[in-house]
């Protein structure tokens, strides 16, 4: 709370100190901005080093400045109590920090400088947020409800304009709003212009509430695709206004019917040609790939604005091109160009918007657009907010008949009330001509009105709404693969049914149009490199792998180099296979228990045994230690490192849900070589019969709730991992001896980790590099395996830890840590000896 | 009317199938109208498979259906048609079959007594699931997988590549680590999935 304040304060020291200057600047065009430039020409005697051109830089500099200030809005809304973001919404929030700061311009300047203008919103501010709304849709979801959009977006829009209209009309001739200037056709043009559910504000809204996905496709879809509609209907009334009422015949209105038409798809097929021409350019930017993410914008771009100059619906297609060419562009272009497009899309279009919504609220603050008339204003609430209702509701029980999942009733309730008007409607409002329609300003106001009540109040009451009629919500699910691969299985099925009834339905229509796309449009417009290996399912899988990969890399690069990858080139799908033939001869059992963990863990790819290998970067500093001192030493060295080993391998398995406890790399580094130190410091001294100096721990504590965190009894999975090593151990004990055998199954019953130490201290206390050999017992483990060499060791290293858990990975690091506490016995043990 | 009772009396068994698979009449449910119920469309269909008129119908009635023969996966589905050890199948088996792609209708009164719906969300799945699992011993094993996935994703992906799907494909439903799904692992797994919605054909409401 403290830092949004301190950011709210901040933007408005910035405001005052530095926007409104500029303001001034710009407003007082003649007498500030003159300024300077008489002072130049009477200083022009000498050269000026330093001068102030504010003229020059005027226009972009303000427009920078409103981004950056838009940009701070965003952050201030964000960065705002979590309580009243949960409550209102983002975009509602941001229009009343509109309201705010266009209160300090107002307050500066005493009128208006800044306003949405309608050219800046349609030409700068809309279309990437278009393109970037159809580029990311969910095609398969939309196309497979495209028919329900299509009714919603055509007749609920043109049901919406026509009794919305009619109803003022009507309302206006029995004399509710007093006299004002206006007919029945301005009344359908205002009808026309607020009747299209506004696809910024709906994306803005819905994006929180995660409403199921077909209700989100139905609505956003709607929002979408009926801007062509509005835009026709705007443009046919505008035209019949400026006719006259008597003028208007039955061609002029089937003129206006046909233009509809090809308008709204005249400017959809626009944009598939423009898709297209995408696709085949991508096709072959091989060699500028820098620059190929760009091509997507610009043609986008070109899209819209060549749609616009013929007269055709610039949004629908903008829509359309972004929806067809998104899979053959994702394909064709690299990956990292892909990352491109995806992240920029969302900054421009997430900017803008925010732009939109800050400036709808600089807006409201001018005196000059305001006029009241509190009949026409309420009463189009009131309609605009019932019509909406009465359009969902008969056009959903007429498409109900025909829908194979009938959109339930609850739906229909949050659809209709999801009805929210925008910036699309203002902009409309915005470019009436004040000469044809003398009551543009009581439009404008009514439009802003409803604009403010549908995203502020609709926008807050959406969330509890939805909640308390326990809409369905969008699961979170992650992508599975056997989810895929059911859908396909789906797919086939119900085409084959279709085909056994003898009827052509819904999935042969799919069916005939995903094999023509595959035969011919994929073939022209896609890489034959992409073509190949793009098949769904596969990618899928490529995809989930990657994300395991990443992760890998992710928290591997906190234990340590992963250089082992490449020099044991054991990081390939085929892992498995290679170390199996490679080690199958020396450890049979590891390498059943091996396919167990690739198969038994959730999650786990086969890069979880990859995991595994991370303690061999620690063994790497053994061998540097292993230099050093004499043979004796190495070995005890070596036993006794494996004689906690073996113990750790046990609480390896009880933190299997313990993700999160992950040391920094310096730390475990730290530790582990202290660790190394003192106790090759207290293996000297004991040789020699000299008192080591005492360390203090300060890590003691640490590492005992550490241990107590982890030690969770799971019993799954110590049952599990016990039967691992009692397999190894099985091996082992055969070949080394029944004594070993013995003490390891007191090792193996140990239940609870957190018992560790104080079983620990025994064994230490026995110290065993001072005792004979079969003192040293316990560690069956490390007595065997101090018969390989050590080069054989460290081979083994990655594939001996592989069999106790496949957890590993994330435990070599509890691993190091552990060993302080042994330390510790160590050092109060020692005087005790000495 | 009377053109569809006639041709509905010719089909044996007709209120049994109709009460067992929950398909109406158009015409009982809106009186005026007098369409073609789905069960004559069926048996229309039925007829016209069964070239030769035997009242049954074989598995190479089925392969002679051109686009079916060209489904990655039709002659599972085929296959799904005829009960083991059964060479034919009638009409009556073939309308249940296919009883269970009729969408779940909502507004049916639930009656607590009633068996559980051929179209429930179960069957529907059971359907799929034996499918996967052709040695029909309830689970599907990882070859079950890898040869369903090598009929649909066919020539685009490697061997090892399809390997490693099954393997990741199995990983991910298989809860009790014994290889193989199970077919509460494969409900559970598909939890998440609208089965109604992906496993229905419109024209059979």
């Amino acid at each position: 709370m403290a830092s949004s304040i301190c950011l709210c304060l901040l933007r408005a020291v910035f405001l005052v100190c530095f926007v409104n200057p500029l303001i001034q600047g710009l407003s007082g065009d003649v007498n500030l901005v003159q300024d300077p430039r008489h002072r130049l020409e009477k200083n022009l005697t000498g050269l000026s080093i330093v001068t102030f051109d504010w003229h020059h830089v005027q226009t972009p500099y303000l427009v920078i400045t409103w981004v950056f200030v838009a940009g701070l809005a965003k952050l201030s809304v964000i960065e705002l109590n979590h309580h009243v973001i949960s409550v209102v919404p983002e975009s509602g929030l941001l229009i009343i920090l509109g309201f705010i700061l266009g209160g300090i311009v107002w307050g500066a300047d005493k009128a208006q400088t800044f306003k949405l203008l309608p050219p800046t919103f349609f030409y700068y501010l809309l279309p990437q947020i278009i393109l970037d709304a159809s580029y990311f849709m969910p095609n398969k979801l939309f196309f497979s409800n495209l028919g329900s959009i299509l009714i919603y977006a055509i007749f609920g829009t043109c049901w919406n304009a026509a009794t919305v209209g009619l109803s003022l009309w009507g309302c206006y001739e029995a004399g509710v709003m007093g006299n004002l200037d206006i007919g029945l056709l301005q009344f359908l043009l205002f009808g026309s212009l607020i009747a299209a559910v506004d696809p910024v504000a709906v994306i803005a809204v819905f994006e929180e509430v995660h409403v199921n996905e077909v209700l989100f496709i139905l609505v956003f879809g709607e929002s979408l695709l009926n801007d062509g509609v509005t835009v026709v209907l705007y443009n046919v009334f505008d035209a019949f206004v400026a006719l006259g009422g008597p003028r208007i015949d039955a061609e002029e209105i089937f003129k206006g019917i046909f233009s509809f038409v090809v308008v709204a798809f005249g400017g959809s097929f626009l944009g598939v040609v423009f898709a297209v021409l995408l696709s085949l350019l991508t096709r072959c930017t091989k060699h500028i790939q820098i620059i190929e993410a760009g091509f997507v914008f610009v043609v986008g771009y070109l899209a819209y604005l060549t749609a616009d100059m013929l007269s055709l619906s610039a949004i629908l297609s903008v829509t359309f091109c972004g929806i067809c060419c998104q899979k053959y562009v994702n394909a064709n272009m690299d990956e990292k160009s892909v990352t491109t497009v995806r992240h920029a899309m969302k900054v421009l279009a997430n900017g803008s918007e925010t732009m939109i919504f800050v400036f709808l609220g600089i807006t409201a603050i001018d005196t000059e657009i305001w006029v009241w008339n509190t009949g026409f204003i309420l009463l189009t609430l009131l309609f605009v907010f019932i019509y909406r209702i009465i359009g969902v509701f008969l056009l959903t029980w007429m498409l109900n008949k025909f829908r194979l999942v009938p959109i339930e009733v609850i739906d229909q309730v949050v659809m209709s009330y999801g009805g929210l008007r925008g910036a699309v409607a203002y902009g409309l409002a915005a470019m009436l001509d004040k000469d044809k329609i003398p009551e543009k300003n009581l439009i404008i106001s009514t439009t802003l009105i409803v604009v403010y009540f549908t995203v502020i109040l609709q926008g807050i009451t959406m969330k509890p709404l939805v909640q308390w009629l326990k809409v369905k919500r969008a699961a979170h699910a992650d992508l599975k693969l056997i989810e895929k691969l059911n859908n396909r299985a789906f797919d086939h099925i119900l085409s084959a049914v279709e085909d056994i009834c003898g009827r052509i339905g819904d999935n042969w229509w799919t069916r005939g149009w995903n094999r023509f796309e595959e035969n011919y449009i994929s073939w022209l417009l896609m890489k034959p490199k992409a073509r190949k290996n793009r098949d769904y399912l596969f990618s899928i899988f490529h995809k989930l792998n990657l994300e395991d990969a990443v992760n890998y890399v992710s928290e591997g690069e906190r234990q340590g180099s992963l250089a082992f990858i490449r020099s044991d080139e054991v990081a390939n799908v085929d892992f498995k296979k290679q170390f199996g033939s490679e080690f199958t001869d020396v450890m049979p059992d590891i390498m059943v228990d091996m396919s167990n963990y690739e198969l038994g863990i959730e999650n786990f790819s086969v890069t979880s045994i990859v995991k595994d290998t991370i303690p061999s970067v620690s063994l790497d500093i053994h061998g540097k230690d292993r230099k050093n001192v004499a043979d004796d030493i190495n070995a005890h060295h070596l036993l006794q490192q494996h004689l906690y080993r073996s113990r750790k391998n046990h609480r390896h398995k009880f933190s299997r849900s313990h993700f999160s406890i992950n040391q920094s790399e310096d730390e475990v580094q730290e530790i582990f070589q202290r660790t190394m130190r003192s106790r090759l410091e207290s293996f000297k001294s004991a040789k020699m019969g000299v008192n080591p100096a005492k360390k203090i721990t300060k890590h003691h504590k640490k590492d005992l709730t550490h241990k107590m965190a982890n030690g969770h009894p799971d019993g799954t999975d110590h049952l599990y991992g016990d039967e691992v090593d009692s397999a190894v151990g099985s091996e082992t004990g055969a070949i080394r001896g029944t004594f070993m055998r013995d003490t390891y199954t007191v090792r193996a019953g140990i239940e609870n980790p957190v018992f560790l130490p104080a079983m620990d201290s025994p064994t230490h206390s026995s110290l065993p590099w001072l005792m004979e050999t079969d003192a040293v017992a316990p560690s069956q483990r490390a007595q065997w395996r101090l018969l390989w060499t050590p080069n054989r060791l460290r081979r083994l290293a990655p594939m001996r830890v592989s069999t106790c858990s496949t957890d590993s990975f994330l435990m070599a690091d509890l691993e190091e840590h552990e060993e302080k506490p042994q330390t510790d016995h160590e050092e109060e043990i020692r005087p005790v000896f000495d | 009317m009377g053109s569809t009772n006639s041709t509905l009396l010719k089909i044996p068994n007709v209120e049994v199938l109709m009460q067992e698979t929950g398909l109406k009449l158009v015409a009982e449910e809106n009186c005026l109208n007098v369409s073609p119920a789905h069960i004559i469309r069926l048996h229309d269909r039925f007829k016209a498979l069964d070239k030769e008129g035997r009242g049954h119908l074989c598995p190479h009635d089925f392969g002679a259906i051109k686009e079916l023969a060209m489904n990655p996966i039709g002659d599972r589905i085929i296959g799904a048609f005829f009960s083991p050890g059964k060479e034919t199948v009638d009409f009556h088996t073939f309308v249940k079959i296919l009883a269970h792609f009729r969408p779940v209708d909502k507004d049916r009164p639930k009656e607590p007594n009633s068996p559980e719906p051929i179209n429930s969300r179960s069957n529907k799945l059971k359907f799929a699931f034996q499918l996967y699992d052709q040695d029909k011993d309830g689970k599907i094993s990882r070859d079950e997988l890898l040869q369903v996935l090598r009929a649909m994703l066919g020539m685009q992906v490697t061997d090892e590549q399809l390997e490693s799907i099954a393997d990741r494909t199995i990983q991910e439903a298989d809860l009790d680590r014994d290889d193989t799904i199970s077919f509460e692992e494969f409900r559970k797994s598909l939890e998440k999935i609208n089965i109604d919605h992906k496993m229905s054909i419109r024209f059979l409401r």
